[in-house]
C-alpha cells in the first residue's frame, strides 16, 4: 500500500510528464509543485513562467499566489503581460501549459467558468484568466485535476479552454494552434489522447484499478494500447515533494 | 513645471465622476487599495470597473455600492476562493458583467492606448466565451483571408496605478510585476499615480529605463506609503496573504462586510489612519530583507 497521498501521487506523475521540457506556463497549487519537482529531477533546465509575467522564477518559498513577490526576486526576467501573452505565449515560445479545471470532457475541453447555465449559474467559477489562450497557444497542455463523475463529464457546462474537438465531437483545432491537451493527471491515474483526440486511460496509480476509473468517469473511458501501473514514488521523490509543499 | 503632487482626496475628487469607467490596475502587485477606499469615501456611484482580476479591491467597491458594471477576465480571491460581494451582486442582478480572457483584456487596453478600432489575437477559437460576449468577434485578414479573433478598444475615463516612486513632475517608476499598468494608463483619459515615496528628479533621471510612465501622461501624483496593502509593493512590503485569507469570511456575510467598511474605510480619513489602525509594527513586519541589485552605469557623455 502506498504511503503517498493522492496529491503526492499527482505531483509525482505530473512532474514525470515534464521530462526534458524547457519552458512551462504554471499556476499555483499542484502544477506549481509538479513543475518545481520536475526542475529538481527530470527537467533540470526547466524555466517556470507565470501568468503575472515572471520568467524563470526561483521562488525561495512556495508561492501563495501567482503574484507572489518571492517569484520575482531571483527570477530571470519580468515582463509586461502584453509581451508575455503576445510575444511569448502567442509567439509559440511556451512548450507546455499546465492547467486545472472544474470539468473536463473526453476531448479535453476544460470548464473554469460556470456550473449550470451561464446566465443563471449554480456555481460561478473564476473564468478563463489566461487559460483559453494557454490551451490554444502552448505547444501542448498538461491538465492536473481531481477526478469524479462530477468533473469527468460527458458534456462540460461551458467550454472555457478548448480541447481537440467541440463537445459534440465536431470541428478541429485551428492550424496555428498547439497540439492541445496531451496528458491529464488525476488522483486515479494518467490519461493520454488517442489519434482521434479522445482521452484514454494510460496509467493507474498504485492501488487503483480500472473499475475505479470507470466509476469516476462520466463517459465510457477508452484504454490506451497498454495501461501502465505507475510506480510508487521513491522515498527521495516523496521527501522532495514534502520539502516543496512544506 | 508645476508640481503634480496632490492629496489623494483632491486627485480623486477632480478626476472621477459618477458614471465613469475606472481602471485600478496592477496584476496582484501594486493594487491601489488607498485610492479605492478614497473612491468609496467620496460615494461615487454607477461606475464601470475594469480590471483583469477584480480582486479584493473591487469586491470592496462593489460591496460599497460604487459599481454598476464589471469588465474582467478572472474573478476570484487568488489562492483562496470566491469574491463573495461581487458574486452576490451578480446573482441579485445588480451588477452587469462583461467577460474576457487575460489576453483579451490586455489587447483591449492596447487597442485603447493606440487608438485602434480593434485588436487581433489568437484566442477564443472553440471557446464559449465568444458566445456569451458579443463584443468578441472575428475578422478576415486582408492579406490571406485567415480569420482572427478581435476585441474592441477600452479607454477608461480614469486609470489609477500604484508604483514604488515618482518625482514631482509625475515621472513614475515601478519594478517587479508590471502587468498591464502601462497599457491601462496610456489608454485612459486621465491618470492618477499613487506612490510609496516621492523622490528627487535626479533619482528618476539616473535610471530612466525603470520609468513606467513619464510625467506627460500623469495628471496627479499622490504619496501614500503602504497604499497597496494588502497587495504588495516589490522591495517595500510583502503581500499580506493572511488578510486575503481572512477576507473570505468577512465578505461572505454582508453585515460583517458593512461593518468592516465602516471601521476600515468610511470611518477613517485616509491611508495614514488605516496604517495607524492596522498598527505600524504589523505593517513593518511585512517588510522584506534587502536584496539590492547591482548598479547600472548609463555613462556621462561629453
Amino acid at each position: 500500500m502506498s504511503d503517498a497521498s493522492p496529491d503526492e501521487l499527482m505531483i509525482a506523475a505530473a512532474a514525470a510528464e515534464l521530462a526534458g521540457v524547457r519552458t512551462v506556463f504554471v499556476g499555483i497549487g499542484l502544477p506549481n509543485a509538479s513543475a518545481n519537482l520536475a526542475r529538481h529531477s527530470v527537467a533540470a533546465d526547466l524555466e517556470l513562467i507565470y501568468e503575472s509575467g515572471v520568467v524563470g522564477a526561483r521562488p525561495s518559498r512556495l508561492p501563495d499566489s501567482i503574484g507572489d513577490p518571492a517569484l520575482v526576486s531571483g527570477a530571470a526576467a519580468t515582463m509586461s503581460m502584453r509581451d508575455l501573452f503576445g510575444g511569448f505565449l502567442q509567439g509559440g515560445r511556451i512548450e507546455v501549459g499546465m492547467l486545472g479545471a472544474a470539468q473536463i470532457d473526453r476531448w479535453g475541453n476544460l470548464n473554469t467558468t460556470v456550473i449550470g447555465p451561464y446566465e443563471r449559474p449554480t456555481v460561478r467559477l473564476p473564468g478563463s484568466g489566461g487559460a483559453c489562450e494557454i490551451a490554444l497557444n502552448a505547444r501542448r497542455v498538461i491538465v492536473v485535476m481531481n477526478q469524479s463523475t462530477r468533473s469527468f463529464v460527458d458534456r462540460v457546462d461551458f467550454v472555457t479552454s478548448p480541447g481537440h474537438h467541440r463537445p459534440d465531437g465536431s470541428g478541429r483545432r485551428p492550424a496555428w494552434a498547439g497540439a492541445g491537451p496531451t496528458a491529464v493527471v488525476t488522483q486515479l491515474g494518467v490519461y493520454h489522447f488517442g489519434m482521434a483526440g479522445e482521452m484514454e486511460l494510460a496509467g493507474l496509480h498504485p492501488g487503483v484499478d480500472e473499475s475505479t476509473v470507470d466509476a469516476g468517469t462520466g463517459w465510457p473511458m477508452r484504454r490506451a494500447e497498454s495501461v501502465a501501473h505507475l510506480p510508487e514514488p521513491s522515498a527521495d521523490t516523496l521527501a522532495a515533494i514534502r520539502r516543496l509543499v512544506g | 513645471m508645476s508640481s503634480k503632487v496632490s492629496s489623494l482626496r483632491e486627485a480623486v475628487a477632480a478626476n472621477l465622476h459618477d458614471g465613469d469607467t475606472l481602471a485600478i490596475e496592477g496584476f496582484t502587485h501594486l493594487i491601489s487599495f488607498a485610492a479605492a477606499h478614497e473612491v468609496i469615501r467620496q460615494g461615487r456611484r454607477d461606475l464601470t470597473l475594469t480590471r483583469l482580476t477584480p480582486d479584493l479591491v473591487y469586491d470592496q467597491m462593489v460591496a460599497a455600492g460604487c459599481a454598476s458594471k464589471l469588465v474582467f477576465s478572472w474573478i476570484g480571491n487568488p489562492g483562496v476562493g470566491s469574491l463573495h460581494a461581487i458574486r452576490r451582486a451578480i446573482e441579485e442582478g445588480s451588477l452587469e458583467v462583461e467577460e474576457y480572457s487575460h489576453h483579451g483584456m490586455v489587447a483591449r487596453y492596447a487597442a485603447g492606448a493606440s487608438r485602434l478600432p480593434f485588436f487581433p489575437l489568437r484566442s477564443y477559437d472553440g471557446s464559449d466565451l465568444a458566445k456569451v460576449n458579443p463584443l468578441i468577434r472575428r475578422v478576415a485578414s486582408p492579406y490571406d483571408g485567415e480569420e482572427v479573433a478581435v476585441v474592441p478598444p477600452l479607454n477608461p475615463d480614469l486609470a489609477i496605478i500604484h508604483a514604488q516612486r515618482a518625482d514631482a513632475d509625475g515621472n513614475v517608476q515601478a519594478w517587479g510585476i508590471v502587468g498591464v499598468q502601462r497599457e491601462a494608463a496610456l489608454a485612459a483619459r486621465r491618470v492618477i499615480a499613487v506612490v510609496e515615496e516621492l523622490v528627487d528628479a535626479s533619482v528618476i533621471r539616473d535610471d530612466p529605463d525603470r520609468t513606467l510612465l513619464p510625467g506627460t501622461v500623469v495628471d496627479a501624483v499622490c504619496v501614500e506609503p503602504f497604499g497597496a496593502h494588502p497587495s504588495f509593493a516589490q522591495g517595500y512590503y510583502d503581500r499580506d496573504n493572511a488578510f486575503y485569507r481572512d477576507w473570505d469570511a468577512i465578505s461572505r456575510e454582508p453585515a460583517r462586510l458593512a461593518a468592516w467598511l465602516d471601521e476600515w474605510v468610511i470611518g477613517l480619513d485616509g491611508r495614514a489612519a488605516y496604517v495607524d489602525r492596522f498598527g505600524s509594527a504589523a505593517m513593518e513586519a511585512l517588510r522584506p530583507e534587502p536584496r539590492p541589485s547591482g548598479t547600472v552605469d548609463y555613462g556621462r557623455y561629453r
